[in-house]
């Protein structure tokens, strides 16, 4: 392994590290107090003074924060306040909910934004262009619960086509298994948000494509190829495109960063049990424990996530590594 | 001022520009008066003359957009929801720039140690996770609209920081910046008159990226349900129009805030975009 990546590791592995310090320090720091939910101010001071032992809240807050760190280790997340089960149990679940909604449409929207922004760039000023341009911007601008909430009124209301919500119809997979994402139910719950996510996010791949396309016109290696009497076709999959594909994947690990922070809000409209509507539910119940749980988890998908296209990235384009 | 006459008559130039600076300027005007044209308060319910409570009551010379489930006057609520959406957008995008800015220029002009610190701390913000962090942070706090702006803008920022930065490393190798040395010019005179103003086309579209992102995600974090309960925002009338679950049998209680989004949003992208065409020539039309 080349000194790149030993650097980038650390640095993904430092950026988690403070992010959890930070989290740490913020629910103990901050005015509202969590400990307020499970030992109750009403108790007799001697009972919340056994309880806060017990919990191992009369510690300083340096030797809490180590405990926690060795906890998270072993991914002890603790109990939750409202179930009382494992967080770990909980969340385990939802991690793959969330990469199955955003890693698939991210790609999509990624394929479809650089094939239409290539071919809408070499033809530059058409009708179409304008028409995407404006579409795809105002897309993007619409907020993506609104969005979903037409769709789902659309698509799934007066058409009938789509289920309204949730991962797969109630009842049918009652334990949850690998089963449940084989089935063709899954697939159906799946394509509206799919869908919708794909088209919120098709916008910043698009014009990027499609200026980045606009900038090979007139390049030596272009006019090459044209002379070589290629077709335009041949020219501009083979040639143009290949080369503007980078700027595309620079963008990549932030937008996938975006993307997967976000989902907090489309698995919200969908019900889908994600690491989003995780942790709006566990906010709304004051289940602390969890709502850390799935922000941290969010946090090390936005991580890993980015990590990975900077791989995909290094392979596209070698010379980074090196430089 | 004058950097902004310059702004408006460079963005005037394209029609594109002209109709986005047009919504955005009545949008404005909206957000100053329009809580005072609006026919009824933000929560105030609203009776018919046999005082019944209006829940629901489709569009009518009464109440242009209808009402919501509370009897609730829906146009009113969109004209209060205006000042929301600028207030937000407007204060968050300033504290995004000002802070953003500073940290970009003095990390690229200073380079070595103090850029390698500082670029650090706009790393680990950058792998920070937006929304969810927000949330945690008004889950811990008072749920109020200036929680929700310092939230942003202490997220915000770090991207216009990056792309300052790498602006200002090129620039601090330039001619001018070499002579304003020689002439013994101090570092901070150097960095806010020489350079500053060399990027204030850059912190202009930093400007409209930052107001628009502030806008929908102040009504993403309304239609959670984390935002200020005082304050009527376009993202909490969706919200509400969700949580009573008549979104579906009210369209005109739900559509009006979200196109409102819309339109504004876009008109911020565009607005960005017509100043950065003729700001920046390599992105005009070749022929």
């Amino acid at each position: 392994m080349s000194s790149f990546w030993v650097r980038r590791l650390w640095q993904s592995a430092l950026t988690l590290l403070i992010m959890l310090t930070l989290m740490f320090f913020m629910f103990r720091m901050l005015p509202g107090d969590p400990t307020a939910t499970v030992i109750s101010p009403a108790l007799y001071p001697k009972a919340q003074e056994t309880l806060r032992i017990q919990f191992g809240l009369d510690k300083p807050l340096w030797e809490q924060y180590l405990v926690y760190v060795k906890n998270l280790a072993v991914f002890d997340f603790g109990l939750s306040f409202h179930t009382g089960r494992p967080v770990a149990d909980e969340i385990s679940g939802r991690l793959l909910n969330t990469i199955l909604l955003v890693f698939p449409s991210m790609i999509a929207a990624y394929a479809l934004g650089a094939l239409v922004g290539a071919i809408v760039g070499w033809r530059r000023g058409s009708k179409l262009e304008a028409i995407l341009v404006f579409l795809s911007t105002a897309l993007q601008s619409a907020p993506v619960f609104w969005l979903s909430m037409l769709a789902i009124l659309f698509f799934s209301i007066r058409l009938d086509l789509f289920p309204i919500g949730h991962i797969v119809s109630p009842g049918m997979f009652p334990e949850e298994n690998w089963r449940m994402y084989l089935s063709m139910d899954f697939l159906h719950h799946l394509a509206l948000p799919f869908l919708v996510n794909t088209l919120y996010q098709f916008c910043f791949p698009f014009l990027l494509m499609r200026s980045s396309i606009l900038a090979t016109v007139g390049e030596d290696y272009i006019e090459l190829a044209k002379m070589k009497g290629l077709t335009d076709r041949r020219v501009l999959y083979h040639h143009a495109m290949r080369n503007s594909l980078l700027p595309l994947a620079t963008t990549l690990p932030m937008t996938l960063g975006w993307a997967v922070a976000g989902s907090v809000v489309i698995e919200t409209v969908f019900s889908w049990p994600g690491l989003g509507l995780l942790m709006v539910e566990a906010v709304g119940r004051s289940d602390y424990p969890v709502v850390q749980a799935a922000f941290l988890l969010i946090a090390v998908l936005t991580v890993v996530g980015t990590l990975i296209a900077d791989l995909l990235y290094t392979l596209l384009d070698p010379r980074i590594v090196n430089a | 001022m004058r950097t902004f006459l310059t702004f408006i008559n460079v963005t005037w130039k394209s029609t594109g520009g002209r109709i986005s600076l047009c919504i955005f300027g009545l949008c404005l005007i909206l957000a100053v008066i329009g809580p005072m044209i609006a026919p009824f308060g933000p929560s105030e319910r609203c009776y018919d003359a046999a005082g019944k409570l209006l829940r629901l009551t489709p569009p009518s010379w009464e109440h242009p957009l209808g009402t919501t489930v509370m009897g609730r006057d829906v146009l009113s609520q969109m004209l209060w929801g205006a000042r929301t959406a600028m207030l937000v957008g407007l204060l968050t995008a300033l504290g995004t720039v000002v802070i953003g800015l500073n940290f970009g220029l003095i990390a690229g002009y200073f380079g070595g140690r103090i850029d390698a610190i500082l670029m650090r701390i706009t790393d680990i913000l950058l792998g920070l996770p937006f929304l969810p962090f927000i949330i945690v942070l008004l889950a811990l706090t008072d749920r109020n609209i200036w929680t929700i702006i310092l939230a942003m803008t202490f997220v915000m920022w770090r991207s216009t920081a990056r792309i300052v930065r790498a602006e200002v490393m090129s620039l601090r190798e330039r001619q001018f910046v070499a002579a304003a040395r020689t002439t013994g010019a101090s570092d901070a005179d150097i960095l806010y008159r020489e350079i500053a103003p060399n990027i204030m086309p850059l912190a202009v579209t930093s400007i409209t990226f930052a107001l628009a992102w502030a806008i929908i995600t102040e009504a993403s974090i309304g239609f959670l349900g984390f935002g200020d309960p005082d304050v009527v925002s376009w993202g909490s009338i969706i919200y509400d129009a969700y949580a009573s679950q008549a979104m579906y049998r009210a369209p005109w209680w739900v559509v009006p805030p979200g196109i409102a989004i819309m339109v504004l949003v876009t008109s911020v992208y565009f607005i960005g975009r017509a100043y950065e065409e003729v700001i920046n020539p390599r992105l005009q039309e070749r022929s």
